[in-house]
C-alpha cells in the first residue's frame, strides 16, 4: 500500500509502447527514466523493495534518504552496473534491465554519471580523462576532440587545468572534471552522486550553480543523489524520499517541508 | 531437573554445546576452505572468459597496449637484468669451485650457458616479474576498482576486461620472452665476468664454448614457458586486482595475493612444463 502523500504526489506517466525516438529528439520527449517495481536484495538485506519512479525529460530529481538505503545502489541500476533482482527500468522506452553487453554499451552513452567521488582515471591528465569517451564513442579528429575538451573544460570553469593530473586537483575540482567527462557524449540523462559530498558549502554552492547552469545548457533529465537539503532545493524540480526500500513520499521541497509524516518531518528538519 | 542417563554427564550445562552443533561447526570448519578454492577457481574460469570474448571484439586499444609495454616491460628491465646479473655471477663463481675439482672447468661456459637458458633466466624472470608486475597490477586494479574507477570505464561504455585487463595480459605475454633473452644476456655476461676474473678468456671464446651444445630449439621450450609464466602473471594480477573489496585494506590484501598466487602458480607452471618438455621433445 503506497503512503497517501506519495498517492497524492505521485506524477507519473504510465509507460505504453512508444516509436524509436531519435537520439536528438530523446531530450525533449517524454519520460527519460521509468522504473516500476524494482527490487535489490544483497544476500538477506533488502534494499530497495519495490521502487515505483518516474523522471520526465529535462527534469531533476533528487533522490533523499538515510544512507545505506540504496541511493547510489538506484543510480548504478539505471546504468547497468548492477542488475535488479526484479523489476523494470525503461530509459528513453528501452527496458535496460534485459539487454546484452553491446547494446547496454550503446544505451550507457545516452548517460552521464558523476561518481561521488568523481572517479577520475589517475593514470590520465584531466585533458585525457575527458578525452576518453570521445575517443571510444565519437569520429571526432584528435583536433576536433581537443576543442570539444576545451569546450567542456571550459563549461566547468577548468580551461587552464588541462595538462594537470587528478591527483594534483582539489575534491571540487575533480567533481567539476568528472562533471565534463560525464557531458563529454551530450548525454540525455546524468546521473550525480552525491555531487557536493565532502565538499565545504562555498563549494557546494559553487557546484550547485554549475549544475543548474549545465542543465540549462543541455536540457538533460537529471537524477541527483544527495544527503544535502540545500543542494537538492537550489537544483530539483521534484524530490523522492527512500525510506525502507520504497519512496516513501515524492513531491517539490515545499510538499516535503510541509509532510506531517513523522519520519518526513525528522529528515527535513535535521538540515534546517 | 532430572538426567538423562544417555548424555554423559560432562556435556550437560549451559556451556557445552550440543552435539549436532558441534558436527555443523566441524562441517564449516573444513566445508568454508574447500568451498572457496573452487569458488575461487571457478570466478578465474568466467573472468578468463569475460577477457577471451572482449579480446576479438573492436577497439583493440592499441595505445593501452603499448603503455603497457613501458611499464610492465621496459621498467621491468632494470630489476630483470640486474637479477641476471647476478644469478649469472654467482652460478660461475660456484659452478667453477665444483669443476676445479673434478678437473673439467673447461666445460663450465656450456655448463653456465645450459643452466641460465634452460631453467635459471625463465624461472628467475618468471619470479622477479611475478613479484613486481603482480604486486604491481594487483593494487593498480584494486585501487581502480575502491575508487569506483572501473565503474567509470564501465559507465561510460567501455569494457573494462578488454581495457583494462585484456591489454595487461596480453602485454606480459609478449614482454616476457623478451625479458627472459635480457636476463639470459646478462647471466652470461656476468659469468664470463666472474670466469674471466679467475682465469683469463676472451667473451668470444666463452661463448663460442658455452653455445658449442646448444642448438635453436634448445630457445624454443624456455620462451614457450616464459609466454606461460606472462599469462598467469597477467591474469592473477587482474584477477586479483578487480575483485577488489574492503578500501585500502583491501587493496594491499589484492597486492599481496597476486604476488603469492603468480609465484606460486609460475613455480607449478615450471615444474610440469618442464616435465612435458622433457617427456615429449627430448
Amino acid at each position: 500500500m503506497m503512503p497517501a502523500e506519495q498517492q497524492v504526489l505521485l506524477d507519473v506517466e504510465e509507460s505504453g509502447a512508444k516509436p524509436a525516438i531519435e537520439a536528438s529528439d530523446e531530450k525533449n520527449a517524454g519520460p527519460a527514466v521509468v522504473m516500476r517495481g524494482l527490487h535489490k536484495s544483497f544476500g538477506k538485506e533488502i534494499v530497495l523493495n519495490g521502487i515505483e519512479l518516474t523522471v520526465n525529460s529535462g527534469e531533476t530529481l533528487a533522490v533523499l534518504g538515510r544512507s545505506g538505503t540504496g541511493k547510489s545502489v538506484l543510480l548504478k541500476l539505471i546504468i547497468g552496473l548492477q542488475a535488479p533482482d526484479s523489476g523494470s527500468i525503461l530509459v528513453h522506452d528501452q527496458e535496460i534491465t534485459r539487454l546484452d553487453l553491446e547494446a547496454l554499451n550503446a544505451a550507457r552513452k545516452k548517460m552521464g554519471f558523476l561518481f561521488q567521488n568523481a572517479a577520475l582515471y589517475d593514470s590520465l591528465s584531466v585533458e585525457q580523462n575527458i578525452a576518453f569517451p570521445l575517443k571510444r564513442h565519437t569520429k571526432m579528429t584528435a583536433s576536433e576532440r581537443g576543442d570539444r575538451v576545451k569546450q567542456l573544460l571550459s563549461s566547468v570553469g577548468m580551461e587552464s587545468d588541462l595538462k594537470k593530473m587528478p591527483g594534483d586537483i582539489s575534491g571540487g575540482m575533480q567533481k567539476r572534471v568528472g562533471l565534463a567527462r560525464a557531458l563529454a557524449l551530450d548525454p540525455g540523462i546524468l546521473l550525480l552522486d552525491e555531487p557536493t559530498a565532502g565538499l565545504d558549502p562555498i563549494t557546494s554552492g559553487e557546484i550547485d550553480e554549475l549544475i543548474l547552469k549545465l542543465q540549462e545548457e543541455h536540457h538533460m533529465a537529471s537524477i541527483v543523489v544527495t544527503h544535502d537539503l540545500q543542494s537538492a532545493k537550489t537544483i530539483a524540480d521534484r524530490l523522492a524520499l527512500l525510506h525502507e526500500g520504497t519512496v516513501h513520499i515524492e513531491g517539490s521541497f515545499e510538499d516535503l517541508e510541509k509532510s506531517d509524516n513523522e519520519f518526513v518531518s525528522q529528515f527535513m528538519k535535521r538540515d534546517s | 531437573m532430572s538426567h538423562n542417563p544417555s548424555i554423559p554427564h560432562r556435556l550437560i550445562g549451559q556451556d557445552a554445546p550440543p552435539a549436532p552443533s558441534l558436527v555443523r561447526a566441524t562441517f564449516t570448519t573444513l566445508w568454508n576452505p574447500i568451498n572457496g578454492f573452487f569458488e575461487w577457481f571457478g570466478e578465474l574460469g568466467l573472468f578468463s572468459w569475460q577477457v577471451l570474448r572482449a579480446s576479438v571484439r573492436r577497439p583493440f586499444e592499441g595505445q593501452e597496449l603499448l603503455r603497457q609495454f613501458d611499464e610492465i616491460g621496459s621498467k621491468s628491465l632494470p630489476l630483470v637484468a640486474l637479477a641476471g646479473a647476478a644469478i649469472g655471477f654467482v652460478l660461475a663463481l660456484e659452478s667453477r669451485s665444483s669443476l676445479v675439482h673434478f678437473g673439467a672447468q673447461s666445460m663450465l661456459p656450456a655448463a653456465l650457458v645450459y643452466s641460465i637458458i634452460h631453467e635459471t633466466g625463465p624461472i628467475v624472470t618468471g619470479l622477479v616479474v611475478s613479484g613486481r608486475v603482480g604486486a604491481g597490477i594487483g593494487a593498480e586494479l584494486g585501487s581502480m576498482k575502491v575508487t569506483e574507477q572501473i565503474d567509470a570505464i564501465e559507465a561510460s561504455g567501455v569494457n573494462p576486461y578488454k581495457f583494462l585487463a585484456f591489454t595487461r595480459i596480453l602485454a606480459c605475454i609478449l614482454v616476457l620472452p623478451l625479458l627472459t633473452i635480457a636476463a639470459d644476456f646478462c647471466g652470461v655476461l656476468f659469468g664470463w665476468i666472474a670466469e674471466a676474473l679467475a682465469e683469463p678468456v676472451s667473451f668470444h671464446r666463452f661463448i663460442s664454448q658455452g653455445f658449442a651444445l646448444s642448438t635453436f630449439r634448445d630457445f624454443l621450450a624456455p620462451t614457450f614457458r616464459t609466454v606461460v609464466f606472462g599469462l598467469i602473471i597477467g591474469t592473477i594480477g587482474c584477477f586479483q586486482g578487480m575483485r577488489t573489496k574492503g578500501g585500502t585494506a583491501g587493496v594491499g590484501l589484492s597486492a599481496t595475493s597476486s604476488v603469492v598466487l603468480s609465484s606460486l602458480f609460475v613455480i607449478l607452471a615450471d615444474v610440469i612444463l618442464v616435465k612435458i618438455v622433457l617427456v615429449f621433445f627430448s
